[in-house]
């Protein structure tokens, strides 16, 4: 369970770094964002929610069972949230939640 | 690297921006807007804490035909009657009341075509919780009175005769040591994980039920201060969605599904009442028989069904919907395998915890304390926090009426700030935090009832556990700190090992096996009503832990610190 971070996307504003729970995500002299150790991260995935630059893919770590699927979201004005899955092999999937929608999840 | 101090003053401290946290500083600013409140947070309280990923149910709420009487009848029935009848009750009263303040705040309560909210089982109703974090950050952010102080890690408190009278702590990603002065305090740092060698220790060692960060230091301040502890002893062991730790509550009470084991055979009534503790017992028994794996069963749900669990997950553990995805089979194709987790000590759902009166106020005055961090109360889950949360800035509100700043003890502060110097200070270590905290959980999943041994212990393996904490506890004083980050690693390693001492000390004395798998003492296998309906406390004094035992708390007393 990690994520990894797109260098070339990351834009440096510091947005991950500032939301992490556990404090793990900083800002290189180059101005992009890292993760001190990828080993550190819960899961939460509160910085992929963060980056409005699809900078940050979230994946299982193949000691429990991932296969190389990534996941990214996308948010319209905090209500509609997409969450993007793309597979190793390009194929992505998308599953749309509306958070004001109060008759389902 | 040197610290520049920072002195800052508060009518109320909080200490931890989590769910009771920020639950507490908006009662006090409601109610007070002349008070000045303060929240210092590890993290930022946006996404700090047990709800950083959301969460998609409350699971304390008085359903129709159901009373807060009821609500205490089934906590006692599943803690087996060593609950703090009085605490549970108080706050059983609020639920109903704090759900509709969190509503009003903007959360997404889900409801029927007539408007009444969508219940699951008798105690739970759903959300669309994803955000419930941010949506009380906004909160708390809207009130002129309060303050956040976010990245800043409190390490302990300023005691002065026996009244608690601030905090120290330190910037995670700066120099500053912050020295906090307040009329009054309230503790919501939260539970403990990490304790135990966790279920994934490679590459995902981080990938708990419980979060990671939450490493029990609240529990560690208040053991270092001297204060009552109560009934570390049983430990919360979650049943989760094997690899993920994604709660499983969700998938057996949305689609109705049941254990079964390897066989097929639907297991969990063999084992009788069927218990928070037992569920996870029988899970171990079929395992340990060579029955396992085990699974709840979901084979043969609708794709309906099944589109549903995917995205009730993404509000809370988006872990097990990328694992559906990944893996390309769903749950209506692949039973969900669960296993028990590492054993946390954690208040809102167990026992453990600060030894509080009824108002919430802790052993030390001044000091008060809510949610996961206070003991005696458990399936308090997000809304019983509110609840505890509001009872507690109640108390601080009504502890700080006519009071004044205490001066502080320039030589105290002093001593202190030498002491958290010291870790920049010493020659570079032979060991790391890391290996350090590795060798702590090592030893306690060997001996002192991880997931290695079924989470049975017993007395000779205690001892050895006491003792090779005492030398962590050493080893610990020899670590080096290149930065405020680092120093934080430190300071979370010592909390965890303060944590562990108790806890060793709280199962040697608990003679007797009351809480299955939770508290499986080898040595007393059966439960003792006729010695053991009781509480077990403890204080931390010159070095020792001193065990108290304390009798039972009724539902209508009010119960007062006296000895």
């Amino acid at each position: 369970m990690s994520i990894r971070i797109d260098r070339e996307r990351c834009v440096g504003c510091g947005k991950c770094a500032e939301i992490c729970p556990g404090n793990l995500i900083c800002i290189d002299e180059n101005n992009k964002a890292f993760i001190r150790n990828p080993r550190d991260c819960w899961g939460c995935a509160a910085c992929v929610k963060e980056c409005e630059f699809s900078a940050i893919r979230y994946f299982l770590g193949t000691d429990i069972g991932g296969n190389g699927t990534t996941m990214y979201v996308e948010k319209e004005n905090d209500e509609v949230m997409y969450w993007y899955f793309e597979k190793p092999s390009g194929e992505k999937e998308v599953i749309i939640q509306n958070l004001k929608d109060n008759t389902t999840y | 690297m040197n610290f520049e101090v920072k002195m800052l003053k508060t009518d109320i401290l909080i200490i931890g921006g989590g769910t009771a946290g920020c639950f507490a500083a908006i009662t006090i600013a409601e109610k007070e807007p002349n008070v000045n409140v303060l929240i210092v947070e590890k993290a930022n309280i946006k996404r700090s804490g047990c709800l950083a990923a959301g969460v998609n149910a409350l699971n304390a709420y008085i359903t129709e035909g159901e009373t807060p009487e009821t609500y205490l009848q089934y906590v006692k029935e599943d803690y087996e009657n060593i609950v703090r009848e009085d605490l549970v009750y108080t706050m059983a009263l609020k639920l109903n009341e704090v759900t509709k303040k969190i509503e009003d705040m903007g959360l997404v309560i889900l409801k029927d075509s007539n408007g009444k909210y969508l219940a699951r089982g008798k105690r739970n109703i759903k959300i669309n919780g994803e955000n419930i974090k941010p949506i009380l950050a906004k909160a708390v952010e809207s009130k002129e009175n309060i303050k956040v102080l976010n990245h800043v890690n409190i390490i302990d408190y300023i005691v002065k005769d026996n009244k608690v009278i601030g905090a120290y702590g330190f910037s995670v990603n700066s120099n500053i040591f912050y020295i906090i002065t307040a009329k009054a305090v309230i503790c919501t740092t939260g539970g403990a994980a990490g304790l135990y060698r966790p279920n994934n220790p490679g590459f995902s060692r981080h990938k708990m039920w419980y979060p990671p960060f939450n490493v029990g230091s609240g529990y560690a301040m208040g053991i270092r201060a001297g204060c009552e502890m109560t009934s570390y002893e049983v430990r919360f062991i979650a049943l989760r969605c094997k690899d993920t730790l994604a709660p499983t509550g969700t998938i057996a009470q949305e689609v109705g599904a049941e254990f079964v084991n390897s066989k097929g055979e639907y297991y969990e009534r063999k084992y009788g009442r069927p218990t928070t503790y037992n569920r996870v017992f029988s899970t171990v028994e079929e395992m340990k028989a060579g029955r396992g794996p085990c699974y709840l069963k979901t084979v043969g749900i609708s794709k309906e069904d099944e589109q549903r669990l995917i995205k009730a997950y993404l509000h809370m553990a988006p872990s097990q919907t990328l694992k559906w995805i990944d893996s390309g089979k769903g749950p209506s194709v692949e039973n969900v395998e669960i296993e028990g987790s590492e054993p946390y000590i954690v208040g809102g759902h167990s026992a453990s915890g600060y030894w509080v009166d009824t108002k919430r106020q802790t052993t030390l005055k001044g000091l008060f304390a809510a949610g996961d961090v206070v003991g005696g109360c458990p399936h308090k889950y997000v809304t019983g926090c509110f609840a505890e949360a509001e009872i507690a800035a109640n108390s601080a509100l009504d502890y700080i009426k006519n009071k004044d700043f205490e001066t502080l003890d320039i030589s105290v502060v002093e001593q202190k700030l030498k002491e958290v110097q010291k870790f920049f200070k010493n020659a570079p270590s032979l060991y790391t935090t890391e290996e350090l905290e590795e060798a702590m959980q090592k030893v306690m999943d060997t001996y002192a009832g991880g997931i290695s041994t079924g989470y049975a212990y017993n007395s000779k393996g205690l001892k050895i556990a006491k003792e090779k904490i005492d030398q962590l506890f050493e080893l610990s004083q020899n670590l080096r700190a290149e930065n405020s980050y680092q120093l934080m690693q430190i300071y979370e390693l010592i909390d965890r090992l303060y944590v562990c001492k108790v806890l060793i000390h709280h199962l040697e004395a608990r003679k007797e096996t009351r809480w299955r798998a939770f508290q499986e003492f080898v040595d007393y296998p059966y439960k003792d009503d006729e010695n053991f309906l009781k509480y077990v406390n403890s204080r931390f004094e010159n070095g020792k832990v001193h065990i108290i035992f304390r009798s039972l708390v009724k539902k209508d007393e009010v119960y007062e610190h006296k000895d």
